[in-house]
């Protein structure tokens, strides 16, 4: 397991910032092909991307490579250069339905068979972002096991629902709720959009602490300013953290002495609530915090 | 083959043209020349070689590019000058 809270995007024509991306901190880093290049420049970007895959060392920092959606001339030759030099995963624009996944998947067997890699060894994670999309998350999660994750692409998702993005962003807890939900019945990732105003880390800060309590694993960032402050709301609460550690040490000591129930500051701890104190702890360590204090 | 470009003139990247001539030629322009002048030479000739390319004209811009961008913008410019069309 490994930490995913961020994803920094970067323009797929600018090696500049291909080669410095590590330096940012984020915990992945996706090199876009699609919306961040310029349809004179998509051959050029897939040049890019395919030379740094393929001759840059970016040590541990996975890389994601969003294609261009199967609606668009260039999705195939993307897949083709992409796919052999195993990226982290594949990212996949505008999936409306499993079949688009299924058409993906396809295509990616046929290449990783011509280039000798196992059989679905490179991931996809799916992009929703349309109603239709949203209504078929967990088809869509569950179309073929190389998806590993679903992602909920904010612009194009108000664009298809008529509507303007607010601060507040309530206009999108069902499709989040929904993605997550679909995400986690799949036993998958998910990922939140980005937060466009980048002059706005309040904004964000609120937005993203919002998609940590929703359950998503991560959210995007269009700009390397965004990657702490996305890393600050998925930080669990300190004093959350020693009451974790309280209960699992009570519920150590009760599994010790044979009772079944434990009192944790006067409240009764049962199954659940030892679980939830687990994972805080373990996401606590994936995270780089031990004994509440972030190293 | 038609002339064709690729690349751009930020930072950490190069501008190639490539252009029919009647025999190789390499103009390679920057602050990084004297330095690596003969690797650029090289990484030229190998990838014209895998183009099956060699009456050519190479021009590079280069802005303080990594090796593998500059290969990728001579590769892009060749396809493009190759194919005739700016996104192939």
């Amino acid at each position: 397991m490994r930490a995913m809270r961020s994803m920094l995007y970067i323009p797929g024509n600018a090696p500049g910032m291909i080669q410095n991306a590590a330096v940012f901190g984020a915990d992945l880093i996706m090199i876009d092909l699609e919306d961040a290049v310029a349809l004179a420049e998509k051959d050029a970007a897939r040049d890019i991307a395919a030379g740094f895959l393929r001759h840059y060392d970016f040590g541990d920092l996975p890389v994601v490579v969003r294609i261009n959606g199967a609606d668009t001339p260039f999705f195939e030759a993307d897949l083709e250069s992409i796919v052999p030099l195993q990226p982290f995963a594949i990212r996949l624009p505008k999936c409306q339905a499993p079949s688009d996944v299924l058409l993906a998947d396809a295509k990616m067997m046929e290449i990783e068979e011509k280039a000798g890699l196992p059989a679905g060894s490179v991931p996809i994670h799916a992009m929703l972002e349309s109603a239709r999309g949203i209504e078929h998350a967990y088809a869509i999660a569950t179309a073929c096991p190389r998806v590993r994750a679903l992602t909920l692409g904010g612009q194009d998702l108000t664009a298809d629902l008529g509507i303007q993005k607010t601060r507040e962003g309530w206009e999108f807890f069902y499709a989040r709720s929904r993605v997550v939900m679909a995400a986690k019945a799949a036993g998958i990732d998910a990922f939140d959009t980005v937060w466009t105003d980048f002059n706005d880390p309040e904004g964000l800060f609120r937005e993203a602490k919002q998609i940590v309590e929703l359950g998503f694993t991560g959210k995007a960032a269009i700009h390397p300013s965004q990657v702490p402050i996305i890393h600050r709301a998925f930080r669990p609460d300190e004093r959350e953290v020693r009451k974790a550690e309280r209960i699992l040490a009570a519920a150590e000591e009760a599994e010790r002495q044979g009772r079944g129930v434990v009192a944790v500051d006067g409240k009764m701890v049962d199954a659940p609530i030892i679980a939830r104190a687990r994972h805080l702890i373990s996401l606590a360590g994936l995270y780089g915090m031990e004994g509440g204090e972030e190293r | 083959m038609e002339i064709a470009q690729a690349g751009t003139l930020e930072s950490a990247d190069c501008l190639v043209t490539v252009a029919p001539a009647e025999e190789f030629g390499l103009d390679y322009r920057g602050g990084n020349r004297k330095i690596y002048g003969e690797r650029t030479r090289k990484l030229v000739l190998e990838t014209l070689k895998r183009f099956g390319i060699s009456e050519v004209q190479v021009t590079i811009q280069d802005q303080g590019a990594l090796e593998l961008v500059i290969r990728a913008r001579l590769e892009t410019a060749l396809k493009r000058a190759t194919r005739g069309g700016m996104a192939s």
